[in-house]
Order: C-alpha cells, then sequence, then structure tokens
C-alpha cells in the first residue's frame, strides 16, 4: 500500500513538478549508477535537491532509491515523518549518535547497501549558503572503506537555490541544470577521499554558467 | 455534436501544414537515401519536433478555444522559464519573480475573457509598476534598475506579446466569417514559420552578403529578401481564405510578417549573445529551447493583431 501510494505521489506530483514545472538540463546522465548498491553524492541548496536526484532514475529504481537526511529535522512532527519515511522512504540520521563511543549513526545506511539499494547523501549536511558549497563531512567515506566495490558517484545541481531557497516558501521555477561526474575512486584513506570527493563535486562546479548578481 | 469547434477554411489550412510536413519528411528520408555519408539526424530531429508542435496545436485549434488559449498560456510558460533561468537574478527579488510568474495566468485569462482593456494594459502598466514596487519595498537598491529593466523586458516578450496569439481566438466571430480566430492564429504561425524556414533556404542557396554579422552571422541579406517575399507572396495567397483582410492588405500582413519576423528572431539571438549561449534550452531536440522557436512569434503575434484589429475590429 505504501509501495503504491509512493509511486502515485511521484508520478503525479513528484515527476511533474520536476520535470514539468521547473524543467532538468542533465549532462552526462549515463554516468549515473544503473543499479543498486550505489551512493550518489550530490551539493545541497534546497528541500528540492532530493526530488531532483529521484526524478534522474528510473521508476524502476524508486524503491531502491534512499535519501539520507537529519532524523531532527525531518521527523519533527508526524505529518512530516510519515511523508519522507513512507513516501520519500528516507533513511533518518541521527546526528545525536554522531561521534558517540559505541555508536553507529550510519547502521542504517549499512544495511541499505548491504540490501542493494541507491543511497543519495549531502555530504555537506546542511542546505548552508544558497548556491555555495560548504566543507563535505566524512560519513560518506566511512561507507566507502567498509564497501569498496559501492561506486559512488558526484553530481553538482544548479539553479534550485533559486526555485526554493532555504527560508522560502514560495516556488519560483527555474530550469536546474545537473552535472554527473564519473566514480570517485578509494584513495586509501578516509580523508583524502572526501577531499577527492568535494574536488569532484567543485570540479562540475566549475562548468556551471554563473546567473546571480550579487 | 462533436467535440471539434473549427471552419472548413481552417480545417483544410490544417491539412495544408499537415501535407508540407509530410512533404518534409518526405525529402529528409529521400536525402538521406540519397546520402547516406551525411549526417541529417538534426534535420530529422527537427522534423520530428515539428510533428510532435503540430499535432498538438492542430488538436488544440480544432477544439474549443479554450484549449489553445491555455496550450497557449503554457508556451508563454515554458518561455518566461527559460528566460529567467538565462538572466541573471537578485537573490533578494524571489518573491518579485514568484508574482511575475502569477502574470500569466492573470494575462491568458483577460485573453479568455475577452476583456481587452484590461488584456492590453495589464503588463505594459499594472505589472510595469507592481513589481518593481514590490522589489523597491524589499529595500535591495544594487542592480534595481538591470533587475527591473531584464524582469519586463522578459514579461513583455515572452507574456504580452505571444498573449497576441491567444486574443486572436477571442475576437468576434463576425469579425472574420471565412475562418473566424483559429484562420486569424493560422494565419500568423504558417506565415511566421514558414518566413523562417524560407530566409534559411533562401541565405542558404543564395546568401552572400551578411546583414548583422555581429548578431547573427549566417543571416544574409538575399535570405532576408527571399524570406520576406516568399512570406508576402504566401499572405497574399492565403488571406482570402483564413483572414478578413483584402488581397492588398494581406499581402503588406506578408511583408510585416517577413520583416518583423526577422527583427524577433535576431533580438533572441541578440540577447543569447549577450548572455553568452548558444540555444535557450533543450526542451525542442533539433530546435534547441522553446525561446528559439517562438523568438519569431514575440515580434509578429502583437504586430500583425494589431494590424488586423485597426482595420477589421
Amino acid at each position: 500500500m505504501v509501495r503504491l501510494l509512493r509511486l502515485l505521489f511521484w508520478i503525479l506530483i513528484g515527476r511533474p513538478l520536476v520535470l514539468v514545472v521547473l524543467g532538468l538540463n542533465v549532462r552526462n546522465l549515463k554516468a549515473l549508477p544503473q543499479n543498486g548498491p550505489a551512493i550518489v553524492v550530490a551539493n545541497h541548496n534546497s528541500h528540492l535537491d532530493t526530488f531532483v536526484l529521484m526524478t534522474l532514475f528510473p521508476l524502476a529504481q524508486l524503491h531502491r532509491l534512499r535519501p539520507v537526511a537529519a532524523a531532527d529535522y525531518f521527523l519533527r512532527n508526524r505529518a512530516l515523518a510519515w511523508f519522507t519515511l513512507n513516501i520519500v522512504n528516507m533513511i533518518p540520521l541521527d546526528r545525536k549518535r554522531l561521534g558517540k563511543r559505541g555508536e553507529d549513526p550510519l547502521e542504517d545506511c549499512v544495511k541499505a547497501l548491504g540490501a542493494g539499494e541507491i543511497l543519495l547523501i549531502y555530504p555537506e549536511g546542511t542546505r548552508g549558503e544558497t548556491e555555495a558549497i560548504a566543507k563535505f563531512k566524512g560519513g560518506v567515506a566511512r561507507l566507502k572503506e567498509q564497501f569498496p566495490d559501492v561506486p559512488v558517484v558526484p553530481v553538482f545541481m544548479h539553479g534550485l537555490g533559486r526555485v526554493l531557497p532555504k527560508g522560502e516558501f514560495t516556488l519560483v521555477p527555474v530550469v536546474v541544470d545537473v552535472f554527473v561526474g564519473e566514480p570517485v575512486a578509494w584513495t586509501g584513506t578516509r580523508q583524502a577521499f572526501t577531499q577527492a570527493l568535494q574536488a569532484a563535486v567543485a570540479a562540475l562546479a566549475a562548468a556551471a554558467p554563473d546567473r546571480t548578481w550579487r | 455534436m462533436t467535440p471539434f469547434d473549427i471552419t472548413i477554411n481552417a480545417a483544410v489550412a490544417l491539412l495544408g501544414i499537415f501535407a508540407l510536413l509530410s512533404l518534409a519528411s518526405a525529402v529528409a528520408f529521400g536525402l538521406s537515401a540519397r546520402h547516406p555519408d551525411r549526417d541529417y539526424t538534426e534535420l530529422k530531429q527537427r522534423i520530428r519536433t515539428w510533428w510532435v508542435i503540430v499535432i498538438l496545436f492542430a488538436l488544440a485549434i480544432a477544439l474549443p478555444p479554450i484549449f489553445a488559449i491555455c496550450l497557449l498560456g503554457f508556451v508563454s510558460f515554458l518561455a518566461f522559464k527559460e528566460y529567467i533561468t538565462l538572466i541573471p537574478t537578485r537573490r533578494a527579488d524571489h518573491r518579485v519573480l514568484f508574482w511575475a510568474y502569477l502574470t500569466i495566468p492573470a494575462q491568458y485569462y483577460w485573453a479568455a475573457d475577452g476583456w481587452y482593456g484590461m488584456f492590453i494594459i495589464f503588463i505594459p502598466v499594472y505589472a510595469f509598476l507592481l513589481l518593481p514596487a514590490r522589489m523597491v519595498l524589499i529595500g535591495e537598491t544594487e542592480g534595481f534598475i538591470r533587475a527591473a529593466g531584464t524582469l519586463h523586458w522578459g514579461l513583455m516578450t515572452t507574456v504580452f506579446s505571444l498573449s497576441h496569439m491567444a486574443y486572436l481566438l477571442a475576437l468576434p466571430a463576425a469579425g472574420n466569417p471565412v475562418a473566424g480566430g483559429d484562420g486569424l492564429l493560422l494565419y500568423l504561425l504558417l506565415l511566421t514559420q514558414l518566413n523562417d524556414v524560407a530566409q534559411y533556404v533562401w541565405g542558404k542557396t543564395f546568401g552572400r552578403h551578411k546583414v548583422v554579422p555581429k548578431v547573427s552571422p549566417k543571416k544574409t541579406v538575399e535570405g532576408l529578401a527571399g524570406g520576406i517575399l516568399t512570406t508576402a507572396l504566401v499572405g497574399f495567397l492565403a488571406g482570402p481564405y483564413l483572414t478578413p483582410l483584402t488581397p492588398v492588405e494581406a499581402a503588406i500582413a506578408g511583408l510585416l510578417i517577413g520583416c518583423a519576423g526577422f527583427i524577433g528572431d535576431i533580438s533572441v539571438s541578440a540577447v543569447k549573445r549577450d548572455l553568452g549561449i548558444k540555444d535557450s534550452g533543450n526542451i525542442l531536440p533539433g530546435h534547441g529551447g522553446i525561446l528559439d522557436r517562438v523568438d519569431s512569434l514575440t515580434f509578429t503575434a502583437p504586430l500583425f493583431f494589431h494590424y488586423v484589429y485597426y482595420l477589421h475590429y
């Protein structure tokens, strides 16, 4: 039942919103993982980032897509929690468990990768300043260390900061540029991998047009 | 009772357009069969996209006017969205852009309603005053005139100008007994798009002297002249079947559409060159973006509308 509702939501609301109201201009879509397990890493400016990422994949992959997001934010009330857990199929990340001895906040992500699912992760950890990329956090490197064969694909999205920036509730239609990069290989250490990942997204960003007057 | 609402002449014109497209498809097929070594992918893509556009429009025109008005409003939305995507905007103007989008359903409502007074001043006067008013209340002065100016230019071309096509459908039927509003819209679309193709073909065949090398290096005097004369001839021939224009008026309408189409085309080229891009988007395979397709119409639609409106309504 929940699976049906999820499918209906994405066919009737999620995808038309992204494809008709906004519009996508995707470069190098073929580099996106065709199958799970995989990790897609993207920059984060807007709640709609997840809508765009989920629309990039064929509907047949919908049940495998697992956006990872902060539990304290997205589970803050029951309606939102129901929507994010069931329709978006989100993996809630408990930020309170971060850095605590004996706790693994990535437990559910590890399980999902084991089950062949595709994680959508924003390593900046927050939406941050409009159209700026903050320093990446290390969670993806921890996962890659455990699953060296799982491809980690960088994605850069441009324009969503104009569509629905942090703190705004009015949506302004703008065509969104999406740049998909080639998978980033394991570099030996977690720190170096996180840096390589950040560099990969920054390289994609360098190719994007700058259309904001500041 | 059928759901269709179309005059015989307009239906014949639609069939004629389908015949032209079939001819284009046949020529493209013949060319690629004769020269298997050459790449005709773009031409084929272009023609295939034309089929989709023409089928959608033919359906909308054959049904009651509200369908075509909604389709045209959607075209305005896509064109304005492309424009907003391409131009730099200020972070502070987020809400202003939201209000700018809302002018689209309003403008097409005035057109559908046949409220001419409101239709003709809503964007040039009210949107022109109220959007900058909203902007100035937000209080960001840096880049104010640039932001207000570019926003209004976009609304005028992609919404106000294009919405004249919708108003053609709301004109009183008695003004054009031969083919109604459908006839006027078909006449405008046929001549504008034919003019684009004719200028291209004449230019490709006889083009020597460049017209505006800085804006659009491929446009030539020969292409322009040949295209305008072709459009005037077709306008003269089709006028009596689709419009209330006399033969002389129809020939002048053809000349007007030929010249205005050229200016509209290079105006959008100038915008793209200013912004440093080639195509305005990728929604229409083989053509580029919606703006690349409706560029000529941003000039021909209001000029043709007011020409006919002055003479016959």
